[in-house]
């Protein structure tokens, strides 16, 4: 073996060994958040986030590894629609989640949508009487 | 609803966009490649067509990598701090869902706004309100006022950074001027 060359190379397996526990971590990581947070909106960040890192990082050590260029487009395009759709899946969820009620208001320390949500369900039940009828 | 056309200057982001998918999965970027996935880029962009978005007309890219840097760096910050979070804290966290009221109006600036902080751990974008340009979002771990203040200073600060980046010449000047005052 070529010194020189197994020098680079150790520097690249370690990077890659690195960003591979950690990305790894941020799994497990998500994994834990599912089970220990309280409700629906705060498993969401655990659920979502993570993987934003974790799969960067596990994304590049695949990079480093495979060594050849043409491979670090089609990751960069998976992490890129990773970053696309990762906050509308979040969002969805999240905002179905608060309008049916899956959360616990008491963990909540400010509230801001409550009276915005209240009001436009109060409005959406008025025009249903206005309008009320067989259907 | 008429179907404005639009400009090539202003789709142009997009066929690029498209092309460099196209290359990408088929791991292929020699010239016919390229030219044949431009080719399917203009059909697909004309026969779906979706509402242009609206560019700001201006890009700087020196401020889109500074973005971009200070981004990641918030991401593992976070990243580490939601999993301390998990372990440490668990059932016991406390969230809040604060409105921050947005300074741009145009929806690329909003998306991408909401985008980014739903995309820094700790924070989500549940609801928008588009006619006031309003996101309110569901902030983990936030236990008094002052964590709500700094939860909206950090949204506020990503809009000023994504302005910097692309927004505007008017919003621009509002904010130098904002932060002159």
């Amino acid at each position: 073996m070529n010194p020189e060359v197994s020098g680079v190379d150790t520097v690249i397996d370690t990077v890659s060994a690195v960003f591979m526990v950690v990305g790894a971590l941020m799994s497990l990581g998500a994994a834990v958040g599912l089970l220990r947070f309280p409700d629906l909106m705060s498993r969401m960040h655990a659920a979502t986030k993570p993987q934003v890192l974790g799969l960067f990082l596990l994304l590049a050590s695949v990079g480093l590894q495979l060594g050849t260029w043409w491979v670090w487009p089609v990751l960069l395009v998976a992490w890129i629609f990773q970053l696309l759709t990762v906050p509308v899946s979040a969002h969805m969820v999240g905002r179905a989640g608060y309008r049916t009620k899956h959360l616990h208001k008491e963990l909540l320390t400010t509230d801001e949508l409550e009276a915005v949500v209240q009001k436009a369900a109060d409005k959406r039940d008025a025009d249903d009487d206005e309008t009320s009828g067989p259907a | 609803m008429s179907r404005r056309r639009i400009s090539l200057r202003q789709e142009l982001p997009l066929l690029v966009w498209l092309v460099f998918v196209w290359g990408a999965l088929w791991q292929d970027f020699s010239p016919g490649n390229l030219l044949f996935g431009a080719l399917i880029a203009v059909v697909v962009a004309r026969l779906f067509y979706l509402p242009p978005v609206e560019l700001g007309g201006r890009f700087s890219i020196v401020r889109a990598v500074a973005f971009a840097i200070v981004f990641l760096g918030k991401v593992v910050a976070a990243s580490f701090q939601v999993l301390y979070l998990a372990v440490a804290r668990g059932p016991k966290v406390t969230n809040a869902v604060v409105a921050v009221q947005l300074r741009s109006h145009s929806d690329l600036m909003v998306t991408a706004t909401g985008h980014v902080i739903s995309l820094i751990p700790g924070s989500l974008v549940v609801e928008v309100d588009r006619s006031t340009s309003t996101l309110y979002i569901h902030g983990l771990n936030v236990r008094n006022g002052e964590d709500v203040m700094n939860l909206r200073k950090e949204v506020r600060d990503t809009e000023a950074g994504l302005i910097r980046v692309m927004g505007t010449k008017d919003e621009l000047a509002a904010l130098k001027q904002e932060e002159g005052a």
